[in-house]
């Protein structure tokens, strides 16, 4: 069976490299951009953008709540401010900074924060933030992101760019390829049908999605027609989409590399449960934290890879039978 | 191992000795972190001289082959991320086997890529992300008078980490609940991720800092470990008050290449750059 490390050479690159391309790019047709770091710009990438435009990069040191509280004050006088720093700092650090002064004041601070999840790898649970999705999804006026590769976060990055309000927009630092299609539009709220099917749905998130298109072809390969869909914005949930996926498929798996509690699997289920009941099965982590390790060998171990997601298909489709 | 009879009393260990455990420490450090390939080497090595002050010195009550003794001295790595030298000692301590060493963040380690209690035997709170296991340490000091106890607490912090507010707000709640049983030992390396210090978020004098917040501070050069057993002693004598020792240090000492250069943070050494090291402190790959 195929797993991460056996897939087909397609192109890598992690999805905070092409955040700090775009990042660049905007900076360079917008001068009221303007980008702050907390000692982190050569992991979270700003550190194009400040080596472009040094007078609109601000690094604030290792003081992630002061971060989140200045890029508010930018943005309370009118300017699109990106924030950056690890999610597990950026949000968990300054979740009362992120409520009070970005998602209540509801301005324009974009935070784009990278090394969420377990394929950040090596830093082991310290660093893993596994969280993140459940606490920015309930806020108001937050839209919250999560690119599948990195055509998809170029787009997501412009996007937040150009839309007013609070965005966070959760970025990995593994890798992983480029394999949405050359021509893919990524639309806020919208969720992408990467694959068609009528037997059961997988939803992924990030980078879990490409996870979910390679369950996609081995259940075809068994006979299942599964539908696959990129949920690349988790608030505002495509509705539309969920229920659709009920209401044709009967089931639905989810995949995010994220606890169970609280994510993309909570969100998708709070849907359904209102408007079309299905089995859903939720894979992701299971009411525990991470730990150190490689990347990949982690998506693998806590059985977010597409052996595990057929798996999970397989017992669904069982159940439904 | 080591007697708990009077804390307070002046330590006076062979600095011979402890010049030759610094030495392996560092060189135990490159290797782990060839091996892991990430990770961070240089407050690693830039601390090796103080923590072996600290931990080989005697000044610290800990039974390493009972590392949850309850009446243990706690040390605290607040600066998380130079942990490749506190696992390096607690394998030579005997806490748990040397060979963890060669496994360090790999899957299934015991040896977390940051500090992780659950996982690493001898390792006293989860730390990691910057500016929490000050207040961490400062709990377990206060839990001493309430428990009327007389364990001490020792935490290492940085100058990155001291640019979190949180520093500070542990700093004045430590004085004003007159924690006197709290010692910081913090390295003052000039050096962060992005950086030099100046440069990216200059911090000041942080003894300054310190002394102004109530604290008793001094300054060490944290390579003279006469300096910093002078001034652990001085600190268990300190009543009323918690103690930073300032500990200015350079980042990757003694490693040429390394040495003052923020590139060695957060970076391993390849295969090439650990025989080079190895040769430099005058050991064979
Ligand atoms: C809250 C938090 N923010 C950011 C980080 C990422 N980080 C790890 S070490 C570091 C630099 C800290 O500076 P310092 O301890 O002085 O580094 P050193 O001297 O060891 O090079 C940063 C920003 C973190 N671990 N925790
Ligand atoms: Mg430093």
């Amino acid at each position: 069976m195929a797993t991460t490390t056996e897939a087909p050479a397609v192109k890598t690159v992690a999805t905070r490299e092409s955040y700090g391309k775009a990042l660049a790019e905007i900076g360079a047709l917008r001068t009221d951009v303007i980008v702050l770091d907390a000692d982190l710009s050569g992991s979270t990438k700003t550190n194009v953008f400040a080596k472009q435009f040094p007078e609109r990069f601000f690094n604030m040191g290792v003081a992630e709540a002061n971060m989140i509280g200045t890029a508010s004050g930018l943005a309370h006088t009118g300017l699109t401010v990106f924030a950056s720093s690890f999610a597990m700092f950026a949000v968990g650090k300054a979740f009362e900074q992120v409520r009070q002064e970005v998602a209540l004041p509801n301005v324009s601070v974009k935070i784009c924060a990278s090394h969420a999840g377990v394929t950040t790898g090596e830093d082991g649970a310290s660093h893993q933030m596994l969280e993140d999705l459940a606490i920015m999804r309930v806020l108001p006026n937050m839209t919250v992101i999560v690119p599948a590769d990195g055509n998809e976060a170029e787009q997501a990055v412009r996007a937040a760019a150009e839309t007013s309000g609070p965005f966070y927009v959760r970025l990995s630092r593994m890798k992983t390829p480029l394999f949405l299609p050359s021509d893919y539009r990524f639309e806020i709220g919208k969720a992408a049908k990467l694959r068609d099917g009528n037997d059961i749905t997988l939803i992924g998130t990030g980078v879990t999605a490409y996870q979910c298109v390679l369950a996609g072809e081995q259940l075809a390969a068994q006979g299942t027609s599964a539908r696959v869909l990129n949920m690349a914005t988790i608030k505002p949930l495509d509705v539309e989409a969920v229920v659709a996926a009920a209401r044709e498929t009967g089931g639905i798996v989810t995949v995010e590399e994220h606890q169970r509690a609280g994510g993309l699997g909570s969100a998708v289920c709070e849907v359904v449960a209102e408007s079309h009941p299905c089995n859903v099965t939720r894979l992701g982590m299971q009411d525990r934290f991470g730990e150190s390790g490689p990347g990949d060998q982690l998506l693998e171990h806590f059985g977010l890879t597409a052996p595990a997601i057929v798996a999970a298909a397989n017992t669904l489709l069982e159940k439904n039978r | 191992m080591i007697a708990v009879a009077d804390r307070r009393a002046p330590r006076d260990p062979d600095f011979d000795e402890l010049a030759a455990i610094a030495h392996e420490l560092r060189i135990d450090v490159l290797k782990m972190l060839n091996l892991s390939a990430s990770g961070h080497p240089g407050g690693s090595l830039g601390m090796a001289d103080v923590f072996t002050t600290l931990f080989f010195g005697g000044h610290l009550a800990i039974d390493p082959q009972d590392p949850t003794w309850a009446e243990r001295d706690r040390f605290v790595l607040s600066n998380g991320h130079i942990c490749p030298i506190l696992y390096a000692i607690l394998a030579r301590l005997g806490t748990f086997p040397r060979d963890d060493l060669w496994t360090l963040r790999k899957l299934g380690s015991n040896l977390q890529g940051h500090p992780d209690f659950h996982h690493t035997k001898g390792v006293d709170a989860c730390t990691g992300s910057l500016g929490n296991g000050v207040s961490v340490a400062l709990g377990m000091a206060l839990s001493a008078r309430i428990q009327n106890k007389d364990w001490r607490v020792y935490v290492g912090s940085s100058d990155g980490e001291s640019q979190e507010g949180q520093v500070w707000e542990m700093a004045t709640a430590a004085v004003h609940h007159k924690v006197d049983n709290l010692t910081l030992l913090l390295d003052w390396n000039g050096i962060q991720i992005d950086g030099f210090t100046k440069d990216v978020m200059d911090v000041g004098d942080l003894r300054a800092k310190f002394e102004t917040f109530g604290w008793h501070a001094v300054e060490v050069d944290g390579h003279d470990m006469r300096a910093v057993n002078d001034a652990l002693n001085a600190a268990k004598q300190v009543q009323g008050k918690p103690q930073a020792i300032l500990c200015r240090t350079v980042l990757g000492k003694p490693i040429s290449f390394m040495e003052n250069v923020a590139k060695w943070h957060g970076v391993a050494p390849d295969d090439d750059q650990l025989a080079q090291a190895l040769t430099e402190l005058g050991t064979a790959p």
